[in-house]
């Protein structure tokens, strides 16, 4: 039997559920603590009580946005080196160049700008300044920083001076953690930069983490290999992962888009992830997110990530509801809720605020609370706030849908019983057994990626696919994949305009199950 | 002639990629290179073509290149500032200002780049007021004003001249080829222009204008207002639709970027379809089967909540995009300026009908 772990660390809940092949056998939320770890031993300790069998589970994956937290609070940065390899071009926009001076002045430990890197048609830019790579590789020992960030010029497309700079890194500074733009992003030269840097400022987080989280596991008495998820809803080895704290910033809703799939068995829908505050919503592709394509500012910077399209509602179970009857008109949903606190603050619960979780027990959308606390709100208030909710969820579903037709809907979250059954542009809505935990159960069935986005040049079409798949397949078998199971998710396919001799960008994006 | 403040600069950053009908190239990395130039205290000035003599000299300035390439070989002034200087030998004269080719897109900032390198001022005004794909699109070429010579500056010490050409044509040939070798993205000096001639044939105040787009989406944003009626007002524009991108097909022909876009209506045209033809700009836009607005008058294509303006590069599957008309500059509605950047210098065989008629 296939058993797999799936543990979400969120900012208020540790999530976590067993899979045993195609079954939740356990499933449990437990509140976030402090020092993470302590949050995920409880979770497993509650997980092994429900299922004894966890003990023997072979995949242990976990999501988590610790990471992006401690870059958006500016808070365990490690010092970088900034090393760009790309002179004479670029010199008056040097690393670090469209970063909040907060943070820059937080991590840059050294800026290094050497001759090299490359043309779009891969012929070399200058010759790499080997000699100068040298005497900034000797600096950075002497100035003792642990961790370095190197960018070339279209190094996507030939990644060799990167390469070369990380060997020397190796032999003149042998314990730098040193991350290669080329294995983070695409072309966009300062925004695969920034994600390097980022990378690079977070990488002794990282190994701690990560660390503690084996850590955990061991305390738990369970043996199995851990993985990490990333933004595109797969995983990686733990120890692989740690080098690579920027591919999990946007686990989170990834990981319920993708559980919500699972759980549904749907590949092709929407998704409606309802929580306390807000609702997300996004569309699932051959059973993953449907990537946003423009540029994604993590704590104030640029970047590339790979991260879902996700349309985020002020709409919750905790949101508050006031209109005729109570305390003012006209009606007003939101956008401020009570968030976590709905347990003491909500009508139903015995407090003195009305949220659109008591119209939804008054209504009888869901038994929750004290019933008899709620029974006098007007019976037109109640129709408004419902006739209201089912209007911004239609309009945000039509917003996310990109083909004309109606598509079904996914409702997981705390609150997804406040998604109406019939709604507009909807064929229907799925709501599913465990969508409270959906994003653990994501996390559960993670598989391995490879990508590839490479220019190519005077090749027909299909060939230029073809070759971008075959690396792109390699990627994901190197990453752990089982080849057998590499299915394509994603091609992509943009001519490029004023370059000569029928230049395509080609983007190519595979995914297959974990080997073993 | 006045100070520029580093604001300003960011406002015509603003304006200036929504003046680039689709076109142009994304103004960011040009902005960050001036943010870089203020912060070591560098101030452009902003000179009125009338305070021209008639016998001074402008360069005519613009980076050129595929977009992409741009992206990672980061623009930088010193180029710029070379191909100008270049120019200055060739010629043996003094420059008295620089002017932008395009308002539309990066190179609107490009001039304030070299300028900043060079302490020149930068005219007001440009010779196309928006964006445009080939060399004749220009209201000098509109004029048959002598289109050579030309420099050209690579980054690494290559440096073109193109002493002479036939014609614009063949001046965009030996030029483009000359950028694809060196990598495709070099700094351009275009034919230098006498003050007369800036002043009887540039698009003047085309600078002054884009910052002013700028300012109104800026001041809407902050005002929590729609941005998109605040360009609307600011330049009498007109809202041509709006809605839901449906589909995308690109290809790449002779070097450009063609294609069209679907987009399917929301709100107030909701059961109405829009499609936009573009080659690397926004060409024509036809409503439901019918020609609605076609070039020379200008189709910016903003994100509908934002107001940000969308390249054609840049678009893509169900964005909420809104599609804006804004009025052409006059030179280019006569019947010669129809020839150069009409319908038909598109390969569209329609005939020219301004929105604002």
């Amino acid at each position: 039997m296939r058993r797999r772990l799936g543990i979400d660390v969120g900012g208020t809940n540790t999530d976590a559920v067993l899979l045993e092949d195609d079954t939740v056998a356990a499933a449990v939320k437990t509140p976030t603590t402090p020092d993470v770890t302590t949050g995920i031993t409880r979770a497993l300790a509650a997980v092994v009580d429900q299922a004894p069998t966890a003990r023997e589970a072979q995949a242990v994956m976990i999501g988590t946005t610790h990471f992006t937290n401690a870059v958006v609070q500016r808070r365990d940065l490690g010092r970088v080196a900034g090393i760009r390899i790309g002179l004479p071009s670029g010199a008056s926009l040097p690393p670090f160049v469209d970063w909040p001076k907060d943070l820059a002045n937080l991590v840059r430990a050294d800026v290094v700008m050497l001759e090299g890197g490359h043309e779009f048609d891969g012929r070399p830019l200058v010759p790499f300044d080997t000699r100068g790579m040298r005497a900034a590789a000797r600096r950075i020992r002497e100035m003792g920083i642990r961790s370095v960030a190197v960018a070339a010029v279209f190094s996507p497309l030939n990644a060799s001076c990167e390469e070369e700079a990380a060997d020397i890194l190796r032999e003149e500074c042998p314990d730098v953690a040193v991350t290669l733009s080329h294995r983070l992003g695409r072309i966009g030269l300062l925004e695969r930069e920034n994600a390097a840097l980022l990378n690079a400022c977070l990488i002794e987080l990282a190994r701690t983490t990560t660390r503690a989280f084996a850590e955990a596991l061991r305390g738990s008495g369970i043996g199995a290999p851990l993985y990490l998820t990333q933004n595109d809803g797969t995983v990686m080895l733990a120890e692989v992962a740690e080098a690579y704290p920027v591919y999990s910033f946007a686990s989170g809703p990834t990981n319920s888009m993708r559980g919500a799939a699972f759980l549904s068995k749907r590949d092709e829908a929407l998704v409606i992830d309802v929580g306390g505050t807000t609702t997300d919503i996004g569309s699932l592709r051959q059973g993953f997110p449907r990537e946003a394509n423009s540029v994604v500012e993590i704590g104030g910077v640029r970047t590339l990530f790979r991260m879902p399209d996700l349309l985020s509602l002020g709409l919750g179970g905790g949101t508050l509801v006031s209109g005729p009857g109570v305390r003012r008109e006209p009606l007003t949903i939101g956008p401020t809720s009570v968030g976590y606190r709905l347990t003491e603050q909500a009508l139903v619960f015995g407090g003195d605020v009305l949220t659109v979780t008591d119209v939804a027990v008054a209504a009888g959308l869901i038994d929750l609370g004290d019933r008899t606390r709620v029974a006098s709100l007007p019976a037109a208030l109640i129709e408004a706030t419902l006739t209201r909710i089912r209007a911004m969820i239609e309009e945000g579903v039509d917003r996310m849908k990109t083909e004309a037709g109606d598509a079904p809907l996914i409702a997981v979250g705390g609150g997804s019983f406040l998604v109406p059954p019939r709604l507009a542009g909807v064929s229907e809505v799925l709501h599913v057994p465990h969508q409270a935990v959906a994003n653990a159960v994501g996390a559960a069935i993670a598989q391995v990626s490879g990508e590839v986005d490479q220019i190519f040049q005077d090749l027909p079409r299909d060939e230029a696919i073809a070759r971008a798949r075959g690396a792109a397949e390699d990627k994901a078998v190197a990453a752990g994949a089982d080849r057998a199971t590499i299915n394509v998710v994603e091609v992509e396919d943009l001519p490029l305009a004023y370059l000569p001799g029928n230049s395509l960008r080609t983007r190519v994006r595979v995914v297959g199950d974990i080997a073993g | 002639m006045r100070p520029v403040t580093v604001e300003e600069i960011e406002s015509l950053a603003i304006g200036a990629w929504i003046l680039g009908t689709g076109g142009g190239g994304s103004p960011y990395l040009a902005l960050l290179n001036m943010r870089e130039l203020y912060d070591k205290g560098v101030v452009c000035r902003l000179m009125d073509a009338s305070e021209l003599a008639d016998d001074d000299l402008v360069a005519v300035c613009s980076n050129m290149g595929a977009p992409l390439v741009g992206q990672e070989r980061l623009t930088d002034p010193n180029t710029m500032a070379l191909a100008i200087t270049m120019m200055e030998e060739y010629l043996g004269r003094k420059f008295r200002a620089v002017m932008s080719l395009e308002i539309g897109g990066g190179n609107s900032i490009q001039p304030f780049m070299g300028a900043a390198m060079l302490d020149l001022p930068v005219v007001d005004g440009d010779c196309m007021g928006r964006a445009f794909p080939e060399a004749q699109m220009t209201s000098f070429a509109i004029h048959d004003l002598q289109m050579y010579p030309l420099t050209l500056a690579d980054v690494r010490d290559n440096a073109v001249v193109v002493a002479r050409a036939a014609s614009w044509k063949w001046m965009e040939r030996i030029s483009r080829k000359a950028c694809v070798e060196v990598g495709s993205i070099a700094s351009t000096c275009k034919a230098p222009r006498t003050g007369k001639e800036i002043k009887e044939c540039a698009i003047l105040g085309s600078t002054t204008k884009a910052i002013g787009i700028g300012q109104a989406v800026q001041a809407a944003r902050r005002a929590h207002r729609d941005p998109i009626e605040a360009v609307l007002e600011v330049e009498a524009g007109i809202k041509i639709f709006s809605g839901k991108i449906h589909d995308i097909a690109r290809r790449t022909t002779e070097g450009f970027l063609r294609g069209t876009a679907t987009i399917e209506g929301l709100d107030a045209f909701r059961g109405h379809v829009f499609k936009l033809a573009f080659q690397n700009e926004f060409a024509v836009g036809w409503l439901d089967g019918d020609p609605r607005v076609m070039t020379p008058d200008l189709i910016c294509v903003l994100d509908t909540v934002a107001g940000d303006a969308i390249g054609t590069e840049t678009l893509r599957y169900g964005q909420r995009v809104t599609v804006i008309a804004l009025p052409a500059p006059s030179i280019l509605l006569t019947p010669k300026g129809l020839e150069h950047v009409g319908p038909r210098a598109f390969g569209y065989d329609l005939d020219f009908r301004s929105v604002f008629a």
